[in-house]
């Protein structure tokens, strides 16, 4: 992350410039270079994880201008002059969002896999509807899975994040 | 899974998307939000040469009142339609059927005028919009023109839309106070529906149950006629052409289409 240039290999490079957790990247890619990759090759951003890969279970979660998309189905080139959030850029000042800390406090995760895309899903749920109730929650989550099927917890953290910030 | 190799273009207007579209003809493909042709390009479905990205043309989402009818340009999102207010006054099926599509983060990026232009039968808002009786404007190097819906799916993938023309404008005529009702039945939250109907008025349409989005004409007649919800709702599959596939069988397409138009109906008579 010394250089704000970076590069991949392609015969035919688009540049791209994102701003990815308020920092500035700009950056030759490969046309067909997806979001997730771009974060998690190029960035050096692998918080954000590759699931399905199928737009379904919502692993690769990213806000995109403060809104929940899935990674995995965006071009680095259509996100180009956009802002990227992913889940290590939600801490300040080492101090954890309330929806991370609530995750934690609430033991919103077994594996931790599903973990950064529930949190970013929340995020933007919680933005838009700041109290909602535990039925707008699941269905707010609908594009998000855990394997593990832990959901009751990570819909406790989601309410209790609400309350924190209420 | 990595899409085939593409050269990606990004147009800054209608206009330069309709040029570019015209200098590299049937090897390009336009790309709205992604939602339905991204997936298509991973799995090596599709694999256009070039792609040409629609995302700048932000004059293109929009949604207005225009008197008569509420016009919502082709870029609007979903997320968009399910939360403007205009449409949850005049046009409460297009809003609430918006709401329905895939999961939130699909709802931030796809878009109405590229599910309609992809013509998935299996989409909901090609059938919501036919029971809306909507116009499509399209929009090509010789200049713009109108499509009734009706005159637009015409099989699967396929529609009236010309190579290089682009979809700029829907058109929906607000609803004379009749009752609307949207149903869809799925396995799991976020997939397609393995049916669905629309109901505006007397105009009932389906959702998967032929290469097209489909109007349960039967049903409108008997409707027309006088049948109750329940009688009207037995003649749902006629004249449709339902696949068999490894969500369900075709016969079970059929049961579900009636169903499904009976609950419809008595919930859009329960709103009229």
């Amino acid at each position: 992350m010394d250089s704000d240039h970076r590069g991949t290999e392609s015969e035919q490079p688009v540049k791209v410039d994102l701003t990815v957790n308020g920092q500035q990247i700009t950056a030759d890619v490969e046309d067909r270079l997806l979001l997730v990759h771009f974060l998690r090759d190029v960035a050096d951003l692998t918080a954000t994880n590759v699931g399905c890969d199928t737009t379904s279970c919502g692993a690769c979660t990213v806000l995109l201008d403060g809104e929940s998309v899935k990674s995995c189905t965006v071009l680095a080139a259509q996100a180009s002059g956009h802002e990227v959030t992913t889940v290590e850029g939600l801490a300040s000042d080492g101090i954890m969002h309330p929806v991370q800390r609530a995750f934690h406090e609430q033991h919103g995760l077994q594996c931790g896999f599903c973990t950064p895309g529930m949190v970013m899903a929340i995020v933007s749920l919680l933005k838009e509807n700041p109290h909602p109730t535990e039925e707008q929650v699941r269905i707010g989550l609908e594009g998000n899975l855990c394997r593990c099927t832990g959901y009751h917890n990570i819909v406790r953290a989601a309410l209790a994040a609400a309350e924190v910030s209420s | 899974m990595i899409p085939s190799s593409f050269t990606y273009k990004r147009a800054g207007s209608a206009e330069e998307a309709c040029d570019l579209a015209a200098e590299y003809g049937e090897d390009a493909k336009y790309l709205a939000g992604g939602h339905s042709l991204l997936p298509l390009m991973k799995l090596r479905l599709a694999a256009p040469e070039v792609i040409i990205d629609l995302g700048g043309l932000r004059d293109l989402s929009y949604v207005t009142d225009q008197g008569s009818h509420i016009a919502i340009g082709a870029l609007t999102r979903h997320h968009d339609v399910e939360h403007s207010d205009l449409l949850a006054r005049e046009v409460p099926l297009l809003a609430h059927a918006a709401g329905q599509v895939g999961d939130p983060q699909i709802r931030h990026r796809g878009t109405i005028g590229g599910s309609v232009a992809h013509s998935d039968p299996a989409s909901d808002l090609p059938a919501v919009l036919l029971a809306l009786d909507a116009t499509l404007v399209a929009r090509g190097t010789d200049g713009a023109r109108e499509i009734p819906i009706g005159d637009f799916f015409q099989s699967l993938f396929e529609t009236a839309l010309e190579p290089g023309e682009l979809l700029t404008e829907i058109r929906v005529p607000k609803p004379a106070g009749a009752g609307w009702s949207f149903q869809k039945f799925t396995q799991r939250a976020i997939d397609w529906a393995i049916v669905g109907v629309a109901v505006q008025g007397g105009r009932v349409t389906l959702v998967n149950m032929g290469g097209t989005p489909l109007r349960a004409a039967a049903v409108e007649a008997a409707l027309a006629g006088g049948a109750s919800p329940a009688d009207a709702a037995a003649h749902a599959a006629e004249g449709t052409s339902a696949a068999s596939d490894i969500r369900a069988t075709r016969e079970y397409r059929e049961h579900l289409s009636r169903v499904l138009v009976s609950r419809a109906l008595t919930e859009a008579a329960s709103r009229a």
